[in-house]
Parts: C-alpha cells; structure tokens; sequence
C-alpha cells in the first residue's frame, strides 16, 4: 500500500477553485464491468441491496425484458440493463447496421430456436465514481467526500438533502430517496474496502462480468479484452469510460459495451459541470456589475424629485 | 407539468415490434399514471403521435433507431417544421436522475433572492437621491423577500433540520454554499438597514448597512443562476453565458415594479428606467440563450416552461411599457404595471425551473447535443489526419 497517487494527478478541472479532495493513500480501485460475459441474473442487484441494507424501492413490472429496478437511484446501486435487438451477437457480415426492426419475439418463439438472430444484451451499470465527480464538487455541506481509495462516497450523516448532487451527476446516478430526504449512491462498498474485502456486487457476479481491482490493472485487462473481441469478430465492442482524457476524466466504473453507450441509458459523452465553473462565475459577475451599472444609470437618468409634472407621461 | 412525459407512456411499445402492444399483456401504465386511454397508445405504432410513417422514419444512418432504445415520437398531433431528430436511447428513460425540488420552493427561492438583491440596489440608491418612501419600502421589501428565500430553500432540503449544514464548509466549487455564505452575509445587512429604518435609531450603521446590502445584492441576484447551470442539466448548463444575465434583469425588473408600486409618483422615475432597462437585459439575454441552444431551446418554448415564458414576456413587456407611458402619470396605472413586472419575474424563474424539469426527463436533450459534439469532434480529428495526411513528408 502507501502508493502516493491522487485519484488524478491532472489538474482540477475546476481549477484554483478545486475543492479539497482527500488525497489517496490507497491504490485507486474501481470497477471493470465487462457486458459481453453478463448473463443477466442480477446477482450483482441483490448482493448490494442485501450488503448495504437498501430499503425496497418499488415493485413494477416494466415489461421492460427483464428490467423491473428500471435505473440506478436512491436504493438501486446496482441496475441490470436488458436490450432486446435483432442483431446477431457475432454478425455474418461485421459492421451490417442494417437490420434494425424489432425482433418479434412471439414469431421467434414459434419458430423455435436455430435461425435466431436476436440478441439480447445486458449490463449492470453503477455510480461511475468519477476522477472529477461533478456531485462531490457542488456538494454545498461537504457531505461527499473522496476516499483514500479514490472512490466518491455520501455522508449520511452530514447530508441535509439538498438535492444539488442530483442534478449535477452528468449519468444520472445519485439521487434522494423520497421518504428520507436525503442522497444516497453506490459507495463502492467503503466497508468493505477498509476490511480489504472486494465489493458485494463484484464478489457475488458468477462470471466475473464484473472485476475489481486497481484501475491501472483494470484498464490493461480491459484493453486486452476488447481487442480479443474484436479479433473474434465482435466489432461492436468497444470501452466506455476508461480514458482519462473524456469529461469526466476518466470513470473509475468503466464498461465494456456491445453498442452505443446510449442504447444502455448512458450518456454518450458526459462532462463535469464544474468544468465551466470559472466561465460561470465570471459570468454572473458581469451580470451583477451590469445589474449594478444599470440601475445606478436608471438614477442618473431619473428626474430629481419634487419636480413631478402631470402633464409628462414619458421619463425625460 | 399538465402532461407527464410522454416516456412513460410510450416506452413500452412493444406493438413496434409485431408483439401485441405492452398493455394487451397487462402493462398497468397508461391510465394510472394519467397518460392518454389506451387506443391512442397501444394501437400500432404508425401515426399514433403523428410521426411519420415508421419506413420513414428509418434512415439507415448511424443513428438508426435500435431496439431496446427507443426513439421518441412527436407528441399527439403536434407538427413541426424541424424533424425530430435520431437518437437512441434506454426504452426512453431520461438519463438524468430529477432532484426532489419543488417548483415554488425553487423557483420562489430564485424569484425571492432576485427581488431582494436588485431591491437593495434601488434602496441604497433612492436613499442616496432623496426618495425615502421608496427607500424605506424597498429596504423592507429586500428583507421580508431575502427570508422569505431563505425559507424556501430551507422547506425545500430533504432534512430542514440540518440546514445549518450549508455553512460547516464554504465551497467554491459549490454555488450552493457559495450562495448560502452569500445569504449568511447579505440577509443581516438587509435586515439592519430595515430595522434602523422603520425605527430611525442608528442612522449611521443603518445607511452602511443599506450601501453593503446594495454591494452584495446584485450577487446575491445573479448567483442563482450559477446555481442552476453547474449541473449536468442541459436547458441549464448550456445556458450558463447568458442566465446570469437574465436573472439580473428579471430580478431587476421585479424589484422596479415593487418600487413602482409602494413609491409614490414624484419619486418612481429611476424604477420606470430600471425596468425598461431590466426588461430589455432579460429579454434580450433570453432570446440569445435560446438562439444559441440549438435543440435544447426547446424546452423553453414548449410544455409549462413554454407557457410561463410566453406569459413573463408579455407581462413583463407589457409592464415595463405601460410603465414608461403612464407610470408617472397615474398612480393606479404605476401600482398596476409594477405588479405585472413582479408577475413576469416570478414567471420567469418558474419558467427556467421548468425548462430544466423538461430537459432532465428526456434523454432526447442529453443525448442529442452530445452525439453532436461527438461528431464534430471526430469530423475535425479527421480533418486534420487528412492534412497531415496530404502534408508532404
């Protein structure tokens, strides 16, 4: 242990405004989910609910596959995706993005298996943990915090339910949980982490769709992964939110996706609000000098009083 | 909202793909959630939302419509000009998650704090140029509205109780608690100028309290919308160039119609100036904004936000006119364009609250000018390859 390394050892991208981030004395550890290998059974879902105690978080029948928890929220850290497509897993001819009608599942059904061509992808998606968590930025009582692990992680007992995180997270991953007020989001299993033990959600996945580990060593597997798909003819495959470059600067939760990002509900090039925060600033400044300035303007042109004369309607 | 986003009612439109539509199998939604009655949902596909044919709709482009990503219809027998545009996206769950903020929590909050601030800047300055009544109910006027947003943000916290919280740390990175050290500042000295006042004691801190009330009131007017664009919320962020903009001339204008309304007509000719002049910062900042959203203006002109908008220009033009015709003729006419002023204020910052509702329960806001981005950054990585391609070696 003891490495040195910051989450990042880029510059905030809020700049001199950064906020104070704990500075890592552990390894950064994150997550490689690999989609290719996930078989859907929400294994992952039921470890995190059980582990952190989550509370139930709706019943529904969706009909959405086999997507009942339907996103990530206040009391689902853990959401498997399930996308239904016609398209076959290893295509006849790479790259045909042609065949785009639904599948009609019941036709499929009745002709049994054998000229299927239906695929059907799943991914179980979870707080990104960015390297410039927009959520932790604009966190107004310090409640979010980043680990010693690099991870991004709510104080319950220091939130007072603002909400601004919610709107701030560019994946749409914290949230408030209606009946408590306040933000709650995957922690990585920070309990966990401490005791050395690996997140419930990766110990519990049967095919290791899911990895933990360090992230350098995460980014090298997944690297190595995606090019043995696609030497096995699966273009399709490609990372998402492994490059420390991307808005974010890079996920410490990436993915390897079979299609565009947006087709498994995330977004395909997500930025850091705080990004813009300087230019922000300096914009409400020109607004509030402007308000100033004009007001002062609207006294400099107004008549002095006392002198009111009926007849005149319109200011001189 | 009068109509919930259509996602929920139109995602599972399993009749797209030859099944039997999602609620001849028993999908519980559309009348539960208050959604149109089944015939116009469930039947096929084509039509139902006056699109186009669905053959039309597939253009075999990179954006082709996938499965399992949904791609939005219009809404029932609305036509536009513009198509809309190709995207994917998770049975049309919006991406973003929506906060538990409350419209007139928010948007009071952000209308309040505006009235406030810019009301202490015509405090200070009919104080300075001798027109004590309008002093005197513009100072009381800053300090009721500054707690009556503090309030407002305090009811709107998921734990009230811990509101103290906003100030255990002060973050930069943060306009929220950049805000809540703004209001720890200001609200004080807007009450003490008040108080000395209404009661005449200390005169002196009084008027120091007025001039600093004054200093920090404009930024106490245009930190909300800060507030509101550091957020991933693209009716919001995207806007960030001119919001503040049109917070301080809404705030402007709302604090120039409360001054036409409590100052008596010798004293209201700087308010019939600063609400012409804040009118037309609001305005102008506004239609900017949306000329340079692109796609995303859109939830500005349509739904609840479309509607208050439309109304706060009108009342807000209209006021700020009618003001500047008669409102130093007629003090009926003074008291009455000042009310529309304040109206158009509240009109507006209800209506951005809005916009921004909009914009996080669509994907189609998120994923649309990102895609875009995304090609624009691959078009000019690819022109420059093919420069340095052709560049002699």
């Amino acid at each position: 242990m003891t490495t040195e390394t910051r989450p990042d050892a880029r510059p905030s991208p809020a700049g001199a405004t950064g906020t104070r981030e704990v500075t890592a004395t552990e390894e950064r550890v994150g997550f490689f989910t690999d989609t290719s290998v996930c078989i859907g059974c929400k294994a992952c879902e039921v470890a995190c609910k059980e582990w952190n105690a989550i509370p139930e978080d709706g019943m529904e029948l969706t009909g959405m596959s086999y997507d009942n928890s339907q996103g990530l929220g206040a009391s689902t850290w853990r959401h498997v995706a399930f996308i239904e497509q016609s398209k076959p897993v290893v295509p006849k001819v790479p790259h045909s993005t042609d065949a785009d009608d639904g599948p009609d599942v019941f036709a499929l059904a009745a002709q049994g298996s054998g000229s299927s061509e239906l695929r059907w992808l799943m991914s179980s998606d979870v707080c990104k943990h960015c390297t410039h968590a927009a959520c932790l930025d604009v966190c107004p009582t310090g409640s979010l915090f980043r680990t010693e692990f690099g991870t991004v992680v709510v104080q319950e007992d220091i939130c007072n339910g603002c909400g601004y995180c919610v709107p701030a997270c560019p994946y749409g991953v914290i949230e408030q949980r209606p009946d408590d007020g306040r933000a709650f989001k995957c922690t990585l299993c920070y309990d966990r982490l401490g005791a050395g033990q690996t997140p419930a959600c990766a110990k519990a996945c049967p095919t290791e769709s899911i990895q933990f580990g360090p992230l350098d060593e995460l980014r090298e597997r997944a690297a190595a992964r995606v090019e043995e798909l696609h030497r096995a003819g699966v273009p399709d495959a490609r990372l998402y939110g492994h490059d420390p470059d991307d808005g974010v600067g890079g996920d410490g939760a990436f993915f390897l996706l079979l299609d565009e990002p947006e087709v498994y509900g995330l977004p395909p090039d997500p930025v850091v609000t705080t990004r813009d925060l300087p230019a922000m600033w300096k914009h409400a400044g020109a607004a509030a000098l402007t308000l100033l300035g004009g007001i002062a303007a609207a006294f400099a042109a107004g008549r002095t009083p006392g002198h009111h004369r009926p007849g005149r309607s319109l200011p001189r | 909202m009068t109509e919930p986003p259509h996602d929920d009612n139109d995602r599972p439109r399993d009749g797209e793909r030859g099944g039997p539509p999602y609620e001849e199998r028993g999908g519980p939604r559309n009348e539960e959630r208050g959604g149109p009655p089944k015939d116009e949902h469930g039947g096929p596909q084509r039509g139902a939302h006056g699109g186009p044919p669905r053959d039309e709709q597939r253009d075999g482009g990179r954006h082709a419509r996938r499965d399992g990503g949904r791609r939005r219809r219009k809404r029932r027998g609305e036509q536009t000009v513009v198509p809309e545009p190709e995207f994917t996206s998770y049975y049309g769950k919006p991406i973003l998650n929506t906060p538990g903020w409350k419209p007139l929590n928010i948007g009071g909050y952000f209308f309040l704090g505006g009235l406030a601030g810019a009301g202490s800047v015509l405090a200070a300055g009919a104080r300075l140029t001798g027109r004590p009544v309008t002093a005197r109910a513009m100072k009381i006027s800053a300090t009721v509205s500054i707690a009556g947003s503090a309030a407002a943000l305090i009811h709107d916290l998921g734990r009230p109780a811990r509101f103290g919280n906003m100030l255990r740390v002060l973050k930069p990175t943060s306009p929220m608690s950049v805000g809540s050290w703004l209001l720890a500042a200001y609200g004080p000295l807007s009450g003490i100028a008040a108080a000395s006042d209404v009661t005449g004691l200390l005169p002196r801190t009084g008027d120091a309290a007025t001039c600093g009330a004054a200093l920090l009131g404009p930024a106490v007017a245009t930190y909300t919308a800060v507030l509101a664009a550091d957020t991933a919320v693209p009716a919001w962020h995207d806007g960030y160039r001119e919001l503040p903009f049109v917070f301080a001339g809404s705030a402007t204008a709302a604090a120039a119609g409360t001054a036409l309304m409590t100052g008596p007509l010798r004293e209201n000719s700087p308010a019939r100036y600063a609400a012409l002049f804040g009118t037309a910062l609001e305005t102008a900042a506004r239609h900017r904004m949306e000329s340079r959203l692109g796609m995303v203006a859109e939830t500005y002109r349509t739904g609840t936000a479309g509607r208050l908008m439309r109304s706060a220009e009108a009342l807000t033009v209209g006021g700020a006119l009618t003001a500047a015709v008669a409102g130093g003729r007629s003090r009926l006419l003074a008291a009455v364009s000042g009310a529309a002023l304040v109206a158009g204020s509240v009109c507006t910052r209800l209506g951005v609250f809005h916009a921004g509702r909009a914009a996080m329960a669509d994907p189609k806001y998120t994923v649309v000018p990102q895609r875009e981005r995304l090609r624009a950054r691959e078009e000019a990585a690819y022109g420059r390859q093919r420069r340095s391609d052709v560049a002699p070696s």
